[in-house]
């Protein structure tokens, strides 16, 4: 037995080491290294029926990553127009949602973390309440209020804003609205956890050499918060980029989320490989984006999750 | 000064603001669910009523969906909170140069879009299923199972990183003490590290809870025979809205109230309890009789609990007599007037349309001149005009139907004959 095993079963006992030891390798291995590295491979592969799944067609094929760039084989498109301006929407989407979360968030989170009194606790809960409800039930409320004869509409063609009721639906901005409404606490804790730590005497420094409000924030708490920051917009991009519920139910007809691909090659085609490699797609995207950004505003990975 | 208090108004605006996109939905969503049309709204307003509620409790599914819900919430809670603190534990004694690799392998799954996760885990228990030589309905390709597995596999994520943050005030000399008195390590796990960690636990059990039953990117794909709750929703609301899906959420809401509230009100007690008695003498404290504070006194949760709790009774007590027949059958009848309206605007319109033509015909076509001069007549008369009554007269042999809705649409909703006349 290698040594640091050996000093692991002494420091915490054969039977009870065994156990943590079987539970962290069934979470690590199991369940999170080797059904990514399952999908990975089967991303590779044909769409066969189940008994012909390794037998001699079963070779490794770059197929359904073609499929994603170029479409169907013989298609009357040189690229696959369709799948590649739903996956670059959604990624820029996406984006917007992130960039208008922080923006709607910040404001709060430094208000919630610089202010004292017991009205705060009272926001708290208010913050936290919609949280606990479910995620389709969120989607559907927005869409009672953004629907044809939704309360929204109601309310601006009463105030002769419109003439006709607008769609919000069919126009994406109940999706939008949808989306950013889900990750509001997402955005706002991190910040608010990293803000809260941040000494008031810093800020009154600043005040009382001259510095404007605006200059406050950008030189003093920005800096100060940007592991926060950088971790709730991580968060709130790798979910939105990934959400299901909310384009299901607020996109509009025409508009599809890349994700609701993935869904339709697994639920509707039944292809099984070419879901998987959509998945992979996404999956590699998202990260690359996240790293890269990480790497522009210099954030390590250990202050994500804090 | 001024400048001040122009920030002051901007941020209580702001705060105005931004609560109401962030509570207006639910209320609204709750309003919804009182109101009888049959497509959820808020206005305009019909009538109270309830029977979104009956048709909640009545709707198989649904009941089949919460069912499932609690028994892959029971399985993720168990499993999620073993295996996230078990790697909590081992985050503290992992050979440091592989500390930063693990940390991000456990917390990858929170980042990973929970879609993937839910394909990743179908994909491989399905090959392991095949590497077994398993039929394609044995347990491991079983919704409740797959489900269970993919939950858990983000949310252990999230319980190891509460556990992990009260490990870190643990003192490893208690462990090293009680193994000095002889404790076996199970003892020592048992009798110190797990009554400390107990707090942690249960707040991770909660989220994992919760997390577990609001699940819908994972889940969906995973689910099998065994839809849950949201998985039921996300098919009702895709599919056709009602408003006893608001119903539901109303109901959720208010639990939802009601727990945070009950937490925030213990707590406040919990407080109050420390500071009484850090003020009291030692006499009062010897002799036990230290005057504790009442359950309500300066708890301003629990006295908005109570009042809560009150008003919910209030509902449902109202909900159990309260019968919204009558309003629902006015309703009903106003809008079959309004539609008697339409019905009869539309074929005025049509009529005059009609006549248009025909006049347009009758100047090629003198002949034809007689036809139109009835329809002409309807047309000209607009429905608001009070001519058109008796206009109505002359028509009746020629268009035997237009005469009830006629009859009804200016008869107001006291006439008896209305009724009768349809």
């Amino acid at each position: 037995m290698p040594r640091f095993l050996k000093e692991y079963f002494n420091r915490n006992g054969l039977g009870l080491g065994s156990v943590m030891l079987g539970l962290v390798l069934f979470w690590t291995v199991g369940l999170i290294i080797l059904p990514q590295l399952s999908m990975l491979d089967f991303s590779f592969r044909p769409n066969l029926p189940p008994p012909e799944i390794g037998g001699p067609k079963d070779l490794y094929t770059l197929e359904n990553y073609k499929y994603l760039v170029f479409g169907p084989e013989g298609g009357s498109q040189s690229y696959n127009a369709v799948d590649l301006r739903v996956f670059y929407r959604t990624l820029i989407a996406a984006v917007f949602v992130t960039i208008f979360n922080l923006i709607l968030c910040y404001p709060i989170a430094y208000y919630l973390a610089q202010t004292k009194g017991n009205h705060i606790r009272v926001l708290a809960l208010m913050l936290i309440i919609p949280y606990w409800i479910n995620e389709i039930l969120r989607a559907f409320a927005l869409r009672i209020i953004f629907g044809e004869s939704g309360v929204l509409n109601n309310v601006l063609v009463g105030m002769g804003v419109f003439d006709t009721p607008f769609d919000f639906i069919r126009n994406d901005i109940a999706l939008y609205a949808g989306l950013g409404y889900a990750y509001i606490l997402l955005m706002i804790f991190p910040i608010y956890n990293v803000i809260e730590s941040l000494d008031r005497n810093q800020i009154e420094a600043a005040r009382d050499m001259g510095a404007s409000w605006p200059r406050i924030h950008w030189r003093v708490v920005i800096p100060y918060a940007k592991p926060g920051i950088s971790s709730g917009c991580t968060m709130v991009f790798m979910l939105s980029a990934g959400a299901l519920a909310a384009p299901q139910i607020l996109g509009g007809p025409s508009s599809l989320w890349f994700t609701q691909l993935i869904y339709q090659q697994f639920n509707d085609n039944s292809d099984w490989p070419q879901g998987a490699a959509y998945a992979v797609v996404l999956l590699v995207t998202c990260i690359l984006l996240v790293l890269a950004l990480m790497r522009l505003f210099k954030v390590n990975m250990g202050d994500i999750g804090k | 000064m001024k400048n001040f208090s122009l920030i002051r108004i901007s941020i209580w605006v702001y705060l105005a603001l931004f609560f109401s996109y962030l509570l207006g939905p639910l209320v609204i969503m709750s309003v919804t669910a009182f109101n009888s049309p049959g497509f959820p709204r808020a206005a305009p307003w019909e009538c109270l009523t309830f029977e979104w509620f009956s048709a909640l409790f009545q709707d198989q599914r649904i009941l089949n969906g919460i069912k499932n819900s609690i028994l892959v919430g029971l399985g993720t809670v168990t499993l999620s909170v073993s295996m996230g603190l078990a790697g909590a534990l081992m985050l503290t004694q992992i050979w440091p140069k592989l500390r930063a690799t693990y940390y991000t392998i456990i917390i990858a799954p929170i980042l990973i879009p929970g879609v993937v996760i839910g394909i990743s885990t179908l994909v491989f228990w399905d090959r392991v299923n095949r590497m077994f030589g398993l039929e394609a309905d044995s347990f491991l390709s079983n919704g409740l199972f797959l489900t269970i597995i993919g939950q858990s596999t983000f949310i252990a994520s999230y319980c190891m990183l509460v556990l992990v943050a009260r490990l870190q005030r643990y003192d490893n000399s208690l462990t090293e003490a009680a193994l000095d008195l002889g404790a076996t390590h199970a003892q020592t796990f048992r009798k110190v590290l797990l009554p400390f960690m107990r707090p942690a636990i249960a707040s991770a059990a909660v989220l994992a809870f919760l997390a577990s039953f609001e699940n819908y990117n994972t889940t969906t794909f995973t689910f099998g025979e065994y839809p849950t709750l949201t998985i039921e929703l996300a098919q009702k609301v895709r599919y056709g809205i009602t408003p006893a899906i608001s119903a539901l959420a109303f109901i959720i809401v208010v639990l939802t109230v009601f727990a945070a509230l009950a937490n925030e009100a213990n707590i406040r007690r919990k407080e109050l309890v420390t500071a009484a008695r850090k003020s009291a003498t030692v006499e009062e404290l010897e002799s036990g009789k230290i005057r504790l504070p009442g359950f309500l006194s300066s708890n301003t949760a629990a006295v908005v609990l109570v009042v809560v709790a009150m008003m919910t009774i209030a509902v449902v007590g109202t909900a159990a007599v309260y019968s919204p027949a009558q309003c629902i059958a006015d309703v009903r009848e106003q809008k079959r007037l309004e539609t008697d309206l339409k019905v009869q605007e539309l074929r005025q319109r049509r009529a005059e349309d009609a006549a248009r033509r025909a006049a347009e015909q009758g100047e090629q076509e003198p002949a034809a001149e007689t036809a139109p001069k009835p329809s002409n007549n309807s047309g000209f008369g607009g429905v608001f005009a009070p001519g058109a009554l008796q206009d109505g007269g002359p028509e009746e042999p020629k268009e035997g139907p237009v005469k009830p809705a006629n009859n009804s649409g200016f008869g107001s909703v006291f006439d008896p004959n209305a009724l009768q006349s349809n």
